[in-house]
């Protein structure tokens, strides 16, 4: 099969090659544990404590606040469990929103079989939380707020500064699902108020099955996984040392290209927004068009639904997603564009294309040329776009 | 996902379109499930179907089912078309994934509010049919939303 345009960065990323090649030693050289006491070891303990300085020097957090684990999913379960535990005495009350990734969502809605109580903050046609509503929902037994840095379906980036000033004034944890924002925008939890920080390796050019969750120094969370003092005893388990060198080495390079590689993807990105809204009839952006991930574009087109599209830009060699119901597997399209307040009509049309700085303005111009065939194609076979014509023709 | 028959009435859908003043016309399915079938049938004076053509808004599964739902009905009569059921229609498709059954009840179910639709126009009754239970005959009401 050949190379596909690959526009779902968002779902997962290639492992950049340089990346790739500082882990490969790890495997078969330098394979010791880095928890033994002989020297062997202490070269695979070197290549961990460089690759927790980049991880936390990416977010201006000191490298004994990180704490590595399996992946985003893992970091939002434990932040939330082990937050709400550890902090039951004074309230069972935890603040989040309508739009985060399932991993914290599913958490709290299992939080709430255990007797605690979680408020969903809502946001605006935009994506973004309503901030009078989040400080309106702050009660006395509020013991944690947990909002995304920025939405893995629309790319709005949420006003953390405000939000962790909001948590602040209260005396809140404030924990922040940065799986997508990570090594993307900059990020700094001094200045955002951010206790808890999630962020997973594969989504910038990492290894999947890597992720990390930053522990504010002084915040009481116990361990997740039981069953050994790796990670000043707070997640038991060998440590992963390739998959860590692989997520230092991805968060190093983020760091050092984050501008430089941010451009490129909005010049993309920013290309493909024109071209789509300009020459496709009844097409709509979902997500702010300013405060969007750079390499984010996610629209809605009317008439039409997401599986047939994306069955049709994967036969033209493009990867993509939807928010169908159909990719979902329930019968509800996605909760983000349900919660921008999205008919579910619309919703089920929708498609996310996210870039990186490797794909080419050819492969946009490609991608728009090929989208445009395939949605005339599908709303020549749609009954509500008939309906449409029709009424339109009857000069309603 | 799909078996290959899927696939390939999904990618070269048989019989898609409308057809002016005919027999039956029945739209079934809802938009908030993400499908919408739409069956126009041309039956002439004997009973039988000449001509079917189908729109369809949904999933690969639910336009690969309306196609071959109008292969299945097409040059039968219309006791012959009522008895076209949803497991003929998966079967014709080498099955369909289990999340994508409900598409062939949908397709079984076009034909009949199609068929319905023909026999109220006549004044006839079809032995055992029924009113489809998910026909939404005239449009519900129009979303309005800003582009």
């Amino acid at each position: 099969m050949q190379t596909p345009i690959y526009l779902d960065n968002a779902a997962t990323t290639q492992v950049i090659p340089e990346v790739l090649h500082e882990m490969l030693p790890y495997f078969t050289d330098i394979y010791g544990n880095p928890n033994a006491v002989y020297r062997f070891a202490g070269e695979s303990q070197k290549a961990v404590s460089d690759a927790r300085e980049a991880a936390a020097g990416l977010i201006h957090a000191k490298p004994e606040e990180i704490y590595f684990t399996a992946g985003g999913s893992e970091s939002d379960n434990w932040a939330i469990k082990a937050a709400a535990e550890a902090y039951a005495k004074k309230g069972r009350h935890i603040i989040t929103s309508t739009i985060e990734h399932h991993a914290v969502l599913h958490t709290c809605a299992y939080l709430e079989q255990k007797g605690y109580e979680v408020t969903y903050v809502n946001v605006d046609e935009n994506g973004f939380v309503l901030l009078e509503e989040l400080r309106a929902a702050i009660r006395p037994d509020t013991i944690l707020i947990s909002v995304m840095a920025a939405n893995n379906e629309i790319g709005t980036i949420q006003p953390l500064k405000e939000i962790g000033a909001i948590a602040h004034e209260y005396g809140i944890l404030f924990h922040t699902d940065a799986v997508q924002a990570y090594g993307h925008i900059p990020l700094d939890v001094d200045a955002l108020s951010i206790d808890m920080l999630s962020a997973s390796g594969h989504k910038l050019g990492g290894p999947k099955g890597i992720g990390m969750l930053y522990i504010r120094k002084g915040v009481k969370i116990r361990s997740f996984i039981h069953g050994g003092a790796q990670e000043r005893k707070r997640r038991a388990g060998t440590l992963n040392v390739p998959g860590i060198v692989g997520f230092g080495a991805a968060a190093r390079l983020a760091g050092a290209e984050m501008e430089e590689r941010a451009g490129k993807e909005r010049g993309l990105r920013d290309h493909l927004i024109r071209r789509v809204l300009e020459e496709i009839p009844y097409a709509r952006l979902n997500g702010d068009r300013k405060e969007r991930l750079p390499n984010n574009a996610n629209f809605c087109f009317r008439f039409i639904e997401g599986e047939g599209m994306l069955i049709l830009l994967d036969q033209a060699g493009i990867c993509g997603s939807s928010g169908s119901a159909c990719t979902s597997g329930s019968l509800d399209p996605s909760h983000v564009l349900l919660a921008i307040g999205l008919p579910h009509e619309i919703a089920h049309g929708s498609l996310r294309l996210t870039l990186s700085e490797r794909n080419t303005i050819e492969e946009i111009d490609y991608t728009v040329d090929e989208l445009k065939k395939i949605i005339g194609r599908l709303r020549e076979m749609s009954p509500l776009y008939e309906d449409f014509v029709k009424k339109k023709d009857s000069g309603r | 996902m799909y078996s290959e028959k899927v696939m390939d009435h999904f990618n070269h859908p048989r019989n898609v379109g409308e057809i002016e003043n005919a027999s039956g016309v029945g739209t079934v399915g809802n938009a908030k499930c993400g499908d919408i079938m739409r069956m126009y049938l041309d039956i002439d004076d004997e009973g039988r179907i000449q001509d079917v053509k189908f729109k369809t808004f949904g999933c690969g599964a639910a336009v690969a089912t309306s196609s071959m739902a109008t292969e299945l009905v097409k040059g039968k009569t219309v006791q012959e078309a009522l008895a076209v059921t949803n497991k003929a229609v998966m079967e014709a498709l080498d099955g369909l994934p289990p999340v994508k059954v409900h598409c062939s009840l949908l397709a079984e179910e076009a034909i009949h509010a199609a068929l319905w639709d023909y026999a109220e126009k006549n004044g006839i009754t079809i032995e055992g049919l029924e009113r489809p239970v998910s026909d939404i005959g005239e449009k519900e009401e129009e979303v309005e939303e800003e582009y």
